[in-house]
């Protein structure tokens, strides 16, 4: 019936990893010098502007409207930043408050769930707290990370060199204040962790187990097992219950409410399940809604949670906020290319950073396996559509190998199920053995580099550069940290650093001010008008909370009925 | 570093549509089969995930799809196959359908979870038994181990937890995605997954040993010691080729050498303009 596989690839694969397999006592001997495959500068240049699919032309467009209207953007994002709003403001009873709280969490993701504990320590009684999420608390990109967190902890690092690595990995584009909170903040919040009894990976005295992620110049990724981003998520998630921090699920935000005074004063929230609305009012309001891989940028398929869908940058824009960086997008090298069923899903940089080589279809290395994210993408794209030098599976997704059996070889018998079990037991569900065999790969959408632009303080700025005093962000959500490009294990990083620090600013607000001033959707009416001008199709509206699944066949046939609505 | 590659004349443009055209979903099916989804038949392709099968059916889901990668548990599916009487548990974004599939999605459990305050705790042999005493219930049916969707052996974690070995419940349970399967299928009600988690956090609070090497640093931090070196940094940004170069220098260095301790990184260009 189906094609024939054999431990689980087909026999034409099978013909590339048998050259694979020729070439990998050679490579093991030779793995020092991989180094030399590392590129300058120029090179990296040369490479990027031509497979990297921010720099192909094609992909981006002006804004036309908003605080950030002439700037170069994806056009996905463009098509959600420029649509209708999803909600009529008209519909909504302001004066009708549904939860009035001291602090409004939009996210229940990591930023979220950091932000909520550090305001409940800074004294904001948990009942007053309110977070607001999309699906289930803790459904969301921080529990999929896998690699790791950096921290500059160990003797011979510093926050100095892991801010120069910040930095350098960012293109110098990132924002310093920034990058400082963030490396200055790293050793912290790895000590709330410890304390919080996350269980990292340590050696008998204590130490982290730490490696090398891509682009830093010391080991310093922390991780639990290739189950970090969860392992972090569940305890803090158990952490805020402990707390009865109240969450409200499925309800996502829809729109910010803004104030007469030019504040935010909270959001309407949306229950999926009733279609009910909600209004919260909050004294201060934290957007933690994450990243935007859900929008398939440049039709790529993503690592992502289904919530990320970018509505954070939607609300905020419309507010008046003002966005960074968004016209760099981050694709991860290694995303699964073969079997179907796992297309896009992450390969932890991890099997790259213990040891194993990236190879093309002939066994052959052709690039150092740690450069930063866009530069080592952009060499795999190179090598699978620049020089057909790649494996193509039975569905037409091209890939190349990751040599992963070198790492048994390298780090010893057993080193997969050890480090690496997620990835272990993924590829075992579709019939390969990744200890045996190695596996094919090719870049995957993973993250969105910049986003609503924020100061140290986490407050968000507006349109002329000075912060809203009752409005912080954290998180993906937030642009500034990773400049155009993150390094591996700087964004659970981010999250807790600046989750942490928009609760701590929120706690301040809440302890000096009285309530919000009158609330209005006023923002939203003037954005239509905006919309209205540039002739934007009906039908496109947002924040669009969900990608859209659903087989064309059905599509083509549904229809709504005017009942039962 | 670096050995000159060579240069390719290519349209980039072509190779984008290229790889948005080799990722979208091939438009003719070869193979279909027959799943129920709560009992309602449904023709789709072969080789789907559970998940982007019901998809393709035309579900659109709000509860049951999370992280679609296997981590987050929001997609615990009972199913059975047809011919069989055995129920099968499965992660619907990790496992393929198969021709007559009867599928019904779990996409809440209703387990209790014990709150506690992890600073106050002082663990003992008894305190996972104080704080989930229906764990002593279990009867060993080894039915949680059968429901796991991750492998995990649950039911001697379960064993573990009575004896109040801490250490080997953390070990044991640390791959649980926490999606609810053992609970709902436990004959003695045991809340296997949040009792995992409540050992998992007393281990790594109370028996992995602390980092030496956290505490230094965090003091070296307290003492204002990076101050200093930062404000060097600020001031040499202003000179973007020299601080290009310094980056360039810290990361080929510590890529050789790692283990070199490095105060202030401006030592690396001293003398040099
Ligand atoms: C597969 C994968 C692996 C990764 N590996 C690593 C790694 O090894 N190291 C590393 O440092 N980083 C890694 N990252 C990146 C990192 O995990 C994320 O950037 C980070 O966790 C984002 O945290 P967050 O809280 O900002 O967003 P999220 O954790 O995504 O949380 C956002 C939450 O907001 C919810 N939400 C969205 N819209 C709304 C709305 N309108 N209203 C209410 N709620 C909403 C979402 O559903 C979600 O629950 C990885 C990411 C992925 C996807
Ligand atoms: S132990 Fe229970 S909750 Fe955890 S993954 Fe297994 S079945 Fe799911
Ligand atoms: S299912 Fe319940 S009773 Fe049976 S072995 Fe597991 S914990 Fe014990
Ligand atoms: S959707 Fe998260 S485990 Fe399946």
């Amino acid at each position: 019936m189906t094609l024939k596989l054999i431990r689980g690839y087909p026999e034409y694969m099978r013909e590339s990893i048998e050259m694979v397999e020729k070439t990998r006592d050679q490579r093991i001997k030779e793995k020092e010098k991989e180094k030399e495959l590392a590129l300058t500068a120029e090179e990296r240049e040369e490479v990027l502007n031509k497979f990297h699919p921010d720099y192909a032309p094609g992909g981006k467009r002006e804004l036309r409207v908003g605080v950030n209207q002439g700037e170069i953007v994806p056009n996905e994002v463009a098509d959600i930043l420029e649509a209708w709003p999803a909600l009529n403001p008209d519909e909504v009873d302001l004066n009708d408050i549904d939860y009035d709280v001291d602090v409004l969490i939009i996210g229940g993701g990591g930023a979220g769930t950091v932000a909520a504990l550090w305001a409940n320590y800074e004294g904001v009684p948990a009942e007053n707290i309110l977070i607001a999420t999309k699906l289930r608390h803790g459904d969301a990109n921080s529990m999929m990370a896998q690699g790791g967190i950096q921290a500059a902890d160990r003797p011979w690092d510093s926050p100095i060199i892991h801010y120069m690595d910040v930095l350098g990995g960012g293109h110098f584009a990132n924002k310093h204040e920034l990058v400082k909170a963030l490396t200055e903040d790293a050793p912290k919040i790895i000590k709330w962790h410890e304390e919080l009894g996350v269980m990292y990976d340590k050696d008998e005295k204590g130490n982290f187990i730490e490696r090398w992620g891509g682009g830093t110049s010391r080991k310093r990724l922390h991780s639990a097992k290739d189950y970090t981003g969860m392992e972090i998520m569940r305890v803090i998630r158990d952490e805020a219950r402990n707390r009865e921090i109240p969450v409200l699920e499925f309800s996502p935000a829809v729109e910010l409410i803004t104030t007469e005074d030019g504040e935010i004063g909270g959001a309407i929230l949306w229950n999926m399940e009733t279609k009910e609305y909600y209004v919260v009012r909050a004294k201060s309001t934290i957007l933690a809604t994450g990243g935007w891989g859900r929008l398939h940028i440049r039709g790529f398929p993503t690592t992502n949670h289904y919530g990320a869908t970018a509505d954070g940058l939607v609300m905020a824009y419309r507010a008046g906020a003002r966005l960074r960086d968004l016209e760099s997008v981050q694709y991860h090298p290694t995303g699964a290319a073969y079997p179907e069923q796992i297309v896009g899903l992450l390969i932890t940089e991890k099997v790259r950073g213990m040891g194993a080589t990236p190879v093309n279809k002939y066994g052959e290395r052709f690039v150092f396996p740690l450069e930063p994210r866009d530069v080592e993408a952009a060499m795999f794209i190179r090598e699978c559509f620049g020089k057909g030098n790649c494996v193509q599976t039975p569905t037409g997704m091209r890939g190349i190998w990751l040599d992963s059996p070198m790492i048994e070889e390298l780090q010893g018998e057993g080193a997969i199920r050890k480090n690496l079990d997620a990835m272990y037991r993924m590829y075992k569900r579709f019939g390969i053995d990744m200890t045996k065999d190695p596996i094919l790969v090719f870049p995957t959408l993973h993250y969105q580099n910049g986003g609503v632009e924020i100061n140290a303080n986490a407050q968000v700025l507006k349109g002329d550069g000075s912060p809203y005093p009752r409005f912080f962000a954290g998180g993906e959500v937030e642009g500034g940290v990773h400049g155009k490009n993150r390094l591996m294990g700087n964004s659970l990083l981010d999250y807790n650093v600046f989750g942490r620090r928009a609760g701590i600013s929120a706690a301040k607000v809440v302890r000096n001010s009285s309530k919000p001033g009158k609330l209005t959707l006023k923002h939203v009416k003037i954005f239509t008008e905006e919309v209205k001008k540039i002739n934007v199709p009906p039908e496109r509206r947002s924040p669009i909370l969900l990608p859209d699944y659903r087989g064309k066949r059905v599509l083509a046939r549904k229809i709504d009925l005017p009942v039962m609505q | 570093m670096g050995k000159k590659i060579e240069i390719l004349d290519v349209d980039s443009r072509q190779i984008m549509d290229d790889i948005k055209k080799a990722a979208s979903p091939p438009e003719e099916v070869e193979h279909w089969v027959t799943i129920y989804v709560m009992g309602k038949p449904y023709q789709v392709p072969a080789g789907l995930t559970i998940m982007k099968a019901l998809e393709y059916a035309g579900y659109r889901f709000i509860r049951g799809s999370g992280c679609r990668a296997g981590f987050c548990g929001a997609c615990a599916t009972v199913y059975r196959k047809k011919g069989e009487y055995r129920f099968r548990t499965a992660l619907a974004c990790q496992t393929t359908v198969e021709d007559g599939m009867y599928l019904s999605q779990i996409p809440f459990v209703p387990a209790n979870k014990a709150t506690y305050d992890i600073d106050k705790i002082e663990p003992s042999p008894t305190t996972l038994l104080e704080y989930y005493p229906e764990i002593a219930r279990c009867v060993s049916c080894n039915t949680c181990t059968k429901a796991c969707p991750q492998e995990l052996d649950v039911m001697y974690y379960i064993q573990y937890a009575i004896r109040g070995d801490i250490k080997k419940v953390a070990e044991l349970s640390f791959d649980c995605i926490q999606c609810g399967l053992c609970t709902l299928r436990c004959p003695a009600e045991i809340q296997h997954y949040h009792m995992a988690q409540f050992a998992r956090r007393l281990y790594g609070k109370y028996y992995q040993p602390k980092s030496k090497w956290l505490e230094r640093r965090l003091k070296e931090i307290d003492s204002g010691m990076y101050e200093k070196p930062f404000e060097n940094l600020a001031k040499l940004r202003e000179n973007p080729e020299k601080f290009k170069s310094l980056y360039y220098k810290i990361l080929h260095e510590g890529m050789e050498k790692e283990e070199k301790r490095i105060e202030d990184p401006l030592e690396f260009i001293k003398g040099e303009d």
